[in-house]
């Protein structure tokens, strides 16, 4: 019984260390995010911004996702330029000034980038089309019809009767497929 | 052979594919200011932070910029084909020292060479955004007038001097 007051008071000062850690964790963490802090609404238009444009180091990222030094650089520079009041615009032309289209994660449309931007679709319509005159062709005609002896030939089969005669090639192989096959059974067989 | 036949078609064409797709350097983006004027800087000297450098100081001259820093291994590696332009063409080389620190710069310089007439001390890389720079070193030709004439990416090679450098230069400095 007299365990009870104790357990209580180390469980209330369990939650007190731990509320205490949870504070000095989250001040450490609001610590580092101290730019988001200052002005949320810039950030995240830094941010939208930041994924327009490639990493010219890592070239498939954008400077949003990359880390590289020349990335922070570029997304320090996006930040400044609209902290002083430049439109979106104005950062992307001055980007575009210094690194070409190529800063552009979606290329703009013009005369030298109509097969990137067309290209599928004109691969796609060819390939429609090519479908579309294999679909209209005639089918083929059928293979030549059965000679006489082949039709007797398939009557005797279907209705289980041997096959009348040697002369019709396709009943030659059919024959030997079973004598290969009795062999090998009779082969097994007799091994075991 | 004639079932074949569409299918090594397809496969050939394939193949003439992936041959261009395995010449392409995507490190060398295209840049946009070959035909522009240089941007305009003054920045401090690497060696002296009392002068000052400007591209307007060099007009009348061709004159190559050269973007390097002591944290950058090809830098290291382009020092003698940089060093032969300098003996064979006696044009001046400008150096810009990058995202650099002064002591590292300078006690680079006095260990491996200094091809450089002098270097413009970029310590947080702003000149280098308004050159365009992604990576370094590059390597700038620019004419009397102050436009740039061509951009080099990467390390520079004897091979590069003798086949893209030297016969510009020659022909910049004779017209």
């Amino acid at each position: 019984m007299a365990k009870a007051p104790f357990r209580s008071l180390c469980a209330a000062l369990l939650g007190l260390f731990c509320a205490a850690l949870l504070l000095w964790t989250g001040g450490v963490h609001a610590g580092q995010g101290a730019p988001a802090a200052v002005n949320p609404a810039l950030e995240l238009r830094v941010t939208q911004l930041a994924q327009e444009l490639r990493c010219l180091v890592c070239q498939n990222q954008t400077i949003a996702d990359s880390q590289a030094p020349l990335a922070v650089e570029l997304k320090n520079q996006v930040r400044e330029q609209l902290a002083r009041g430049q439109s979106d615009q104005d950062v992307i032309d001055f980007m575009v000034q210094r690194y070409g289209d190529f800063i552009l994660y979606r290329p703009p449309v013009k005369a030298s980038t109509w097969l990137l931007w067309f290209g599928p679709f004109v691969l796609l319509a060819l390939g429609l089309l090519a479908l579309l005159l294999k679909l209209r062709q005639k089918p083929a005609a059928p293979a030549d019809s059965l000679t006489a002896a082949e039709l007797t030939h398939a009557a005797a089969l279907l209705a289980g009767e041997s096959p009348p005669g040697e002369s019709v090639p396709a009943a030659r192989s059919i024959p030997v497929i079973t004598t290969v096959s009795n062999a090998s059974t009779a082969a097994t067989a007799s091994t075991a | 052979m004639k079932r074949f036949a569409l299918p090594l078609g397809i496969f050939l064409i394939l193949l003439v594919f992936l041959g261009i797709g395995l010449r392409l350097k995507p490190q060398e983006i295209p840049s946009p200011f070959i035909g522009k004027p240089a941007p305009a800087f003054t920045l401090t000297l690497l060696h002296d932070a009392q002068k000052s450098f400007s591209p307007k100081d060099m007009l009348g001259k061709v004159w190559v910029l050269n973007v390097w820093a002591s944290w950058c291994a090809p830098c290291r590696a382009e020092l003698p084909a940089l060093m032969a332009l300098t003996k064979e063409a006696a044009i001046p080389i400008v150096g810009l020292n990058y995202t650099d620190t002064r002591s590292a710069g300078n006690k680079w310089l006095a260990s491996f060479g200094n091809p450089y007439q002098l270097s413009a001390f970029d310590a947080d890389g702003k000149v280098g955004i308004d050159y365009g720079v992604y990576g370094v070193p590059e390597t700038f030709v620019i004419d009397k007038s102050g436009f740039i004439r061509m951009k080099h990416a990467g390390p520079v090679t004897e091979d590069d001097i003798k086949d893209k450098f030297l016969p510009l230069l020659k022909e910049l400095s004779g017209g």
